[in-house]
């Protein structure tokens, strides 16, 4: 199980180190010969800090040490500085962060329960009016672009509300838990709710698809025919197996939008890890996006190795490859 | 085994023994046998209708335009298309749709909007596909060495932020349809190529691929000669089914502002633009684009599953 574990975040600390460099040539090297200062002070730089930018990222000296020099502040917990903002990165990701592991808690725990009940539902009565609902609008979210349900939901249940003088959701922003535990449950409702409602589609799919194929294994016909109790065979026997590859999508897909919810952001105007990437673009404020990048790689990285190893010890054979 | 083996699967109620017997037996093709399969099914069938007529609004959106008078671009100023104060048109008899917040009319842009979604969808999906087949098969057929670097080539690329690296490089490299196409084909081959290297990993120790060894055949024609055939039925299910998330994505590229640039109409981008209106009551710029999108990746995904049905009738599985 070590050796397991120690060659996986190996591999990961080599993924990583694929992901720097390759953030290395999109930001150092893309913008062309003389330009990268340029683009990484931002469009309103003046040549003063353009010249600040040349001299900090060492970018006259050649390309291997500019990356030794990018590597080694990265190694250092250093993920660059926002010249527009005049901050370092580090303070603004620490800043961004709360708010997309909020908005990415709450929407989890709902889509998980909603995916894998009504995919369980749905595998137990296969073919009844109660699974074909459920498949019809898991298929219906699932072919949702998360934007298109954010908006509708503004439209519905802020826009139109609000003319009619209840104002149940507020339309944007965030309001951290700290200062109202409850403005922070409001606010966050309608951008749970679309997250987890295009998210759980998916795992409607997979958990129905999952159970059927465990509950037709001869071992379900055994626990059936010594007696034990349905709701015993369904969730002890069959569930249990049928989960794993529920986990391996939940672990990555909650690692992804760790890194930012950047739809949902956007549509919510909730300044979070994705939200604060989209508006660097804007801004022109590439050393943002890059950490925001860094920080989302390690998330992925960082949730698979979990998934790997959570794997391992549900199934040993895993190990072995 | 006197009943036909195509009719024994579209249709499970078993025919009368003498009205089999008297049909003569044919062969048919595992191809030929899906495509039966597939036109059996009501739901595929429909959504491929539905897709067909997409495709034609995406053709004849010139004539669309032409039959309202309305220019994709053509602005119409207040009165016409524009409230007094500058906000959209409601939908009336001059402009079906409404208007957009420059007082052009919805319907006709929408009706271009679709050949992007289509271009983009088809055309990045082939380019994914197609890459992630080449390396999968490379992978799975060489292994050792070869396989291990492509499996961390591919580990790579799932790690990366999809979205905020296309939007990285769109910014970096400038906004325009080639620049979508190719970001988007670049970044979602990973998971085709994983789907083609399993397959390949059990085909190559099939007899068949022995004795084209024996018979002095080279790696490159063993790969496409003798395994790429066999993997062409995941290959084809996995490319219906990626076509809708691609239109997905092409939209999410257009609503963030680095898809196709204005003016070309184009629904995320039409979508995103609505979010300015809404709170002013403009719901038809809203909605009308939102459903255009949401019934085309619909009718791809529910055609896209009924192929994978065809494909793999007895559900293993395999393209979830």
């Amino acid at each position: 199980m070590t050796r397991f574990l120690i060659r996986r975040i190996l591999q990961g600390v080599l993924v990583m180190w694929l992901v720097t460099v390759t953030v290395f040539i999109v930001f150092f090297i893309g913008p062309g010969p003389g330009q990268v200062a340029r683009a990484l002070a931002g469009k309103s730089a003046t040549p003063q800090v353009v010249e600040e930018v040349r001299r900090r990222l060492l970018l006259n000296r050649p390309l291997d040490v500019q990356y030794g020099h990018y590597l080694w502040l990265l190694l250092h917990g250093n993920l660059g500085y926002s010249f527009y903002h005049d901050q370092s990165v580090n303070s603004i990701i620490a800043a961004a962060f709360p708010i997309t592991f909020s908005l990415v808690l709450g929407s989890a725990i709902l889509w998980i329960i909603m995916g894998v009940l009504s995919g369980v539902l749905s595998a137990v009565k296969a073919r009844s009016v109660l699974d074909r609902t459920f498949t019809g609008l898991a298929l219906l979210f699932y072919s949702m672009p998360t934007f298109v349900l954010g908006l509708l939901f503004l439209l519905g249940l802020y826009y139109e509300l609000t003319i009619h003088g209840i104002h149940a959701f507020p339309g944007s922003g965030y309001t951290a838990f700290s200062q109202s535990p409850f403005e922070w449950f409001r606010g966050l409702i309608l951008p749970w709710l679309t997250l987890a409602l295009v998210s759980a589609a998916t795992y409607t799919r997979l958990t129905r698809g999952s159970m059927l194929d465990v509950m037709s294994e001869d071992y379900i016909r055994t626990a059936r025919a010594k007696g034990l109790s349905e709701r015993r065979v369904i969730f002890r026997h069959s569930l249990r197996a049928a989960l794993t590859p529920v986990v391996t999508q939940y672990g990555i897909d909650v690692g992804v939008l760790l890194g930012g919810a950047i739809i949902t952001e956007v549509v919510f105007g909730m300044p979070g890890l994705g939200f604060t990437a989209y508006q660097s673009i804007e801004q022109q404020d590439l050393p943002v996006i890059m950490g925001v990048v860094i920080v989302a790689a390690a998330a992925v990285v960082a949730a698979n190795i979990v998934v790997d190893a959570l794997y391992a010890v549900l199934d040993p054979r895993v190990r072995l490859h | 085994m006197s009943v036909s083996t195509g009719q024994l699967v579209a249709d499970p109620a078993p025919a009368a023994p003498e009205a089999a017997a008297a049909r003569k037996i044919e062969g048919r093709s595992p191809w030929r046998l899906a495509l039966q399969r597939l036109a059996h099914d009501r739901a595929s069938m429909i959504s491929l209708a539905v897709i067909g007529i997409i495709v034609l609004v995406a053709i004849f959106a010139p004539v669309i335009a032409a039959i309202t008078g309305h220019g994709a671009d053509q602005q119409f100023y207040a009165p016409i298309g524009l409230t007094p104060d500058g906000q959209p048109l409601g939908p009336s008899s001059h402009f079906l749709l409404g208007t957009d917040t420059l007082g052009r009319d919805v319907l006709v842009r929408i009706a271009y909007g679709a050949r992007i979604s289509l271009l983009v969808g088809v055309v990045a999906t082939v380019i994914t596909v197609a890459i992630g087949a080449v390396i999968g098969l490379a992978a799975g057929y060489f292994g050792g060495v070869t396989d291990s670097i492509l499996a961390r080539l591919m580990d790579w690329l799932l790690a990366i932020p999809f979205l905020l690296f296309a939007i990285a490089l769109v910014v970096i490299l400038g906004p325009g349809l080639t620049v979508v196409i190719i970001v988007i084909g670049f970044f979602g081959w990973a998971s085709v190529g994983r789907i083609v290297r399993g397959q390949v990993l059990s085909i190559k120790e099939k007899e068949y691929i022995e004795a084209a060894r024996s018979l002095g055949a080279g790696p490159w024609r063993i790969m496409f000669v003798d395994i790429l055939p066999n993997v062409l039925a995941p290959i084809i299910v996995y490319t219906t089914l990626l076509i809708p998330l691609t239109i997905v994505t092409e939209a999410s590229l257009s609503f963030l502002g680095v898809g196709v640039p204005p003016p070309t109409p184009d629904w995320g981008q039409m979508i995103s633009d609505s979010q300015t209106v809404y709170q002013y009551g403009a719901w038809w710029y809203l909605v009308f684009p939102s459903l255009a999108l949401l019934i085309t990746t619909l009718a791809f995904n529910i055609f896209g599953d009924g192929v994978r049905d065809a494909f793999d009738p007895r559900g293993d599985q395999l393209f979830v």
